[in-house]
């Protein structure tokens, strides 16, 4: 086992992908190598993945942002004959720990919306050409494309066995696109759900499972005119052109477990069960046009800060969970913050702008179904503004400093709310985050909008409903104090239910779906004797003994 | 009343299963028929549809008397299913349901499992007919096209005994395999057959042979292991397939042995005493006997690779549910659930070769393939005595099994035919002298010349000690339709 889970790789270390770049198309295959699981004691045959394949599909996913933005179609395929992806590794999955698994299956879901939604973000659309076995989430992967072809090769199919197979469910958004993306009749799904066998030829394409199928000896060729059709198709500007590289991140781990990074600090205190992740805001002003950005490359500061507190997010998902309590701070110039910001939302149908701001939507969102109690403190000094006033909103709690702090000579606390709060940073319900919070009072969301622009310290911040509590000198040491201690002490699964049930208000979406109902039917599965027992279905697999259940319904 | 020991010809296909009161599969079956009957018009050269050839036919499961030889144009054989007949309170064999009655129908719970086993089965069956198409046109004698022919029909007839299986018991789905059954054909870029191995195509006789011998021998062992189903229709359905199966097999053992026989005798006569005196040898018009252990070489390993991974969840399932047993399972010595036993397998650990003991569960096919092996070994030895009874220093030997393997853990590894790991340069320069290469395909090739006068044979085959059916030397076993 790997001391530590690393989130950052580049395409000279991957061990499972390879991409072929041809202009406007994206040939990316899948071969995954037998012998490069992440852990000991399984071998990742038939294209099956475990954390460490999918650590490289989300690199390939966010560069062929980045680094290839003329590229408007990638075509996922397999390196392997005979199987497009036969899903999970299923000893992977029976040797991991409850915690492991759950996050493995959050951050795989995170990678396949990521793809899914590159075409309507990007303008980068993913085509599944699936040849072969392509089995549970080797399905999945499929049907977070945005397009389905299927040979007709009177073998190859496409199936969800795990309920049959393993008594788990098909968890990585299966069940969830299968119903709400294809609109597969349900009696068609459930059917389709519960047989190991899969579906191929005329009936996957009349159960809506997949988009087309196309006769085997002409499935290269079709393929290839599709991803052209797709390419010629786009209508979006032809600007890019050519993208920018994205080096490797400045990152030192000190001996506590703390990290850091250029823009971004992470302090672990393991006593108190928390991290304490501070931004940076810029020291200087933007780069004066889009040109000017790119020059920076990845080292513009909002790329930066963006690729810094994600990786610092997985890296506590991952390596770090005992640490229940996340506290976000940031010190910096609002101004300067903003003019940043603004640069980027002034020229929005640039591509570089763009996707720099597509990424701050899904840093959010990563943190949004981030497993931790949040808290932002704002502080004096502190630049929560813009993007970074949406923290105080994904946070479950946000406390801000009220008046002069005795020897503290920072600026005063204020929160400054821009254009961005209001539309370009949705949640997986498709609402806003001051939306959300305001739900049951939309008139505070216009009251807050029309502040845009204006710093508001601490009476106001608590006036228009955007901080849970201001504390002044006297206050703000001990209530901060307690609350940490309080929070603690709480049960960690208790935490986690609560906060996961109190952040997405309104609307279902499929992407809430996804992250609530049926990660949350699995994640029980998870737990169950059926499963996991010593004699459940996912320990027995593979020995060739079945697992008993338990029968009675709960 | 339904005769389980005879066909009925109530309907147009006869059985002993009582198609004739099963109006449902009847109805499948007679819907599918033509589709059969289309594959197989288009398969064989028409030449030989039209010719009489003296063939055997399944009449009844009577081991005593259950075929009937006689001319018969192919396209008119007469396809029948027929199922061995049941045993009285048969027992399933193996795994968690061992002792219980075996089924008659298919449980619920397994229909996943088993399917695919019988739809594979299937799929082999007419693939090597497809493989072997075009040899009628090479035949080395009358007595040899015959042979190809009848193990063409039978396996035809194999495909009909899955088919009926499908129909009968998979509803919907089965119906729906049986007709891909039909649509996929080896080596086709639409839809080629399932295994790997039943793509290739057999291109001459030598390689028939060895095919037969090797390949079917395959195919007698998951046979084998299919017999011990705790699903009784599957049992009985293959264990008469068996008694079929046996003869393809005699025409491969036979085949090699004339062909090593005609080559001893012709190097004898020329006074060469060396098998490696390559270019003299075939100036006779024979085949090395180098050459005829590269193709061994060959059939063997690629037959290996058709036993699937050595660890393989679906055979241990398979095993456990009791679908498929072992090879003779009544008679291995254990408690036929494998609960704690454990079974010796190769592995490669660090480069090297070791072996190891691991679940027996999860080792079925490596078991199976080991049988095989042991089972395989007896016509090599028959075949060296013909070179020991001519004289000559040679010595046929099954490669060791990781050589020349594509599936399973020694794939992607060169080792030579002892089990030697060999470097990438040290494997390419052995090759050509362990798998034959283009040079000795052409070189057969060149032999292959149709003989079609009764009681003659091509220069480099012996011919048979004795007859089918008994018939003499010279008798006509086909009469070739001349056009
Ligand atoms: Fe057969
Ligand atoms: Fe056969």
């Amino acid at each position: 086992m790997p001391d530590m889970i690393d989130f950052q790789t580049d395409p000279s270390r991957y061990l499972h992908w390879r991409v072929d770049y041809d202009g406007p198309i994206a040939n990316l295959y899948m071969d995954v190598n037998e012998e490069g699981g992440l852990f000991d004691g399984y071998q990742l045959k038939l294209n099956s993945y475990d954390l460490g394949v999918d650590i490289e599909l989300a690199d390939v996913v966010q560069r062929m942002r980045f680094e290839h933005p003329q590229v408007k179609v990638v075509v996922m395929q397999s390196g392997k004959p005979g199987v497009f992806c036969a899903g999970a590794n299923i000893r992977m999955l029976s040797g991991a720990a409850h915690n492991h698994k759950v996050n493995f299956c959050k951050f795989t879901n995170e990678t396949r919306n990521a793809f899914e939604a590159a075409e309507q973000d990007s303008g980068q659309k993913y085509l599944a050409a699936v040849k072969g076995t392509c089995a549970g989430g080797g399905y999945e992967l499929a049907l977070a494309c945005n397009h389905i072809m299927l040979t007709n090769d009177s073998s190859s199919s496409v199936s969800l066995p795990e309920v049959p197979l393993l008594a788990v469910l098909p968890g990585t958004g299966g069940l969830t696109r299968l119903t709400d993306k294809r609109k597969v009749r349900r009696d068609r799904a459930d059917i389709f759900s519960s047989a190991e066998e899969g579906v191929r030829g005329q009936r996957a394409v009349d159960w809506r499972l997949v988009d087309e199928i196309v006769q085997n000896s002409k499935f290269d060729q079709v393929v290839r005119d599709r991803a052209e059709q797709f390419a010629a198709a786009w209508d979006g500007p032809d600007d890019p052109v050519e993208g920018i590289a994205l080096g490797p991140l400045d990152r030192k781990f000190a001996e506590d477990g703390s990290v850091s990074y250029s823009l971004v600090d992470v302090r672990v205190d393991r006593g108190g069960r928390k991290a304490t992740i501070t931004l940076r805001g810029p020291d200087t002003g933007p780069a004066t046009d889009m040109a000017g950005f790119a020059g920076q490359g990845d080292q513009a500061p909002m790329l930066r800060l963006a690729r810094e507190l994600d990786d610092a997010i997985l890296h506590l998902r991952f390596n770090e969970t005992e640490l229940g309590l996340v506290v976000i701070r940031c010190q910096g110039d609002p101004e300067k913050l903003l003019a940043h910001e603004a640069l980027l939302l002034d020229t929005r149908d640039h591509w570089l702008a763009n996707e720099v701001l597509q990424y701050w939507k899904r840093v959010l969102k990563r943190i949004d179904v981030t497993s931790r109690s949040l808290v932002c403190l704002v502080e004096h000094g502190s630049c929560f503004a813009g993007v970074l006033a949406e923290l105080l909103f994904a946070a479950d709690r946000s406390y801000m400093m009220e008046g002069e702090f005795e020897g503290d000579n920072r600026p005063i606390a204020s929160i400054t709310l821009s254009a961005s709060n209001f539309g370009l940073f949705p949640m997986g319900n498709n609402l806003t985050r001051l939306q959300t919070r305001f739900l049951g009072e939309p008139g505070s969301v216009d009251a807050a909008k029309a502040q845009i622009g204006e710093a508001q310290e601490a009476g106001e911040a608590e006036e228009f409903g955007l901080v849970t509590m201001i504390l002044d000198d006297i206050d703000w040491d001990d209530e901060i104090r307690i609350f940490m201690e309080e929070r603690a002490s709480f049960s960690p699964d208790a935490m986690t239910g609560m906060e996961a049930n109190l952040r997405f208000a309104g609307p279902e979406t499929m992407e809430t779906r996804i992250f609530g109902r049926l990660t949350a039917w699995q994640n029980w599965i998870f737990t169950r004797p059926n499963a996991v027992g010593k004699i459940g279905a996912l320990q027995c697999y593979g020995t060739g003994v079945r697992g008993e259940f338990d029968q009675e319904r709960v | 009343m339904v005769d389980l020991l005879n066909m009925s010809y109530d309907t147009q296909i006869p059985n002993n299963v009582g198609l004739s009161a099963d109006k449902k599969v009847l109805k499948a079956l007679e819907k599918w028929h033509p589709g059969y009957i289309n594959w197989w018009n288009d398969l064989i050269p028409e030449k030989f549809q039209k010719s009489m050839i003296y063939l055997r036919t399944a009449v009844s499961v009577d081991p005593k008397g259950w075929a009937k030889f006689d001319y018969v144009k192919m396209p008119e054989y007469r396809w029948g299913i027929l199922l061995a007949p049941g045993v009285e309170d048969r027992l399933i064999p193996c795994g968690e349901h061992k002792g219980e009655p075996a089924w008659q129908e298919v449980p619920g719970e397994y229909r996943n499992l088993l399917k695919p086993l019988i739809v594979i089965q299937g799929d082999t069956e007419p693939a090597s007919v497809e493989q072997q198409r075009f040899l009628g046109m090479t035949a080395p004698s009358l007595y040899d096209m015959r042979n190809l022919f009848q193990v063409n029909v039978e396996e035809g007839r194999h495909l009909w005994a899955m088919v009926y299986l499908l129909q009968k018991y998979f509803g919907r789905d089965g119906r729906e395999e049986a007709d891909d059954l039909l649509l996929r054909s080896s080596g086709s870029e639409e839809a080629p057959r399932l295994l790997g191995a039943f793509n290739e195509e057999t291109p001459d006789w030598l390689s028939f042979f060895m095919f037969t011998y090797f390949t079917d021998r395959d195919g007698k062992m998951q046979l084998e292991s299919l017999a011990q189903s705790g699903f009784d229709p599957l049992s009985r359905s293959c264990r008469f397939m068996l008694t079929e199966e046996a003869h393809h097999m005699f025409v491969g053992e036979t085949g090699v042995g004339r062909t090593i026989e005609r080559t001893c005798q012709a190097m004898n006569e020329a006074g060469i005493a060396d098998p490696y005196d390559t270019g003299k040898i075939r100036d006779l018009g024979v085949i090395d006997l180098p050459t005829i252990q590269k193709k061994l070489n060959l059939h063997y390993t690629l037959s290996l690779d058709l036993f699937g991974q050595e660890v393989s969840t679906n055979a241990a399932n398979a095993f456990n549910a009791g679908i498929k047993g072992r090879y003779l399972e009544p008679r291995i010595d254990d408690d036929h659930q494998l609960r704690n036993d454990t079974y010796r397998v190769w592995g490669i650990v660090d480069g090297k070769l070791i072996q190891h003991e691991v679940p027996a569960l999860t080792e079925i096919n490596m078991r199976l393939r080991d049988d095989y092996t042991r089972d395989a070994a007896g016509g090599v030895g028959r075949w060296n005595r013909i070179i020991e009874k001519a004289g000559l220093e040679f010595e046929m030997k099954l490669p060791h099994e990781c050589f020349n393997r594509k599936i399973g853990v020694f794939a992607g590894h060169d080792f030579d035919p002892e089990g030697n790991l060999l470097s990438g340069a040290e494997y390419e320069a052995g090759l050509p002298t362990w798998l034959p290469t283009h040079a000795d395909g052409d070189f057969i090739q060149s032999l292959m010349r149709p003989v079609s006068e009764p009681g003659q044979f091509a220069g480099w085959i012996s011919p048979p000690k004795v007859g089918i059916d008994n018939k003499p030397g010279d008798f006509e076993y086909a009469k070739l339709h001349m056009a």
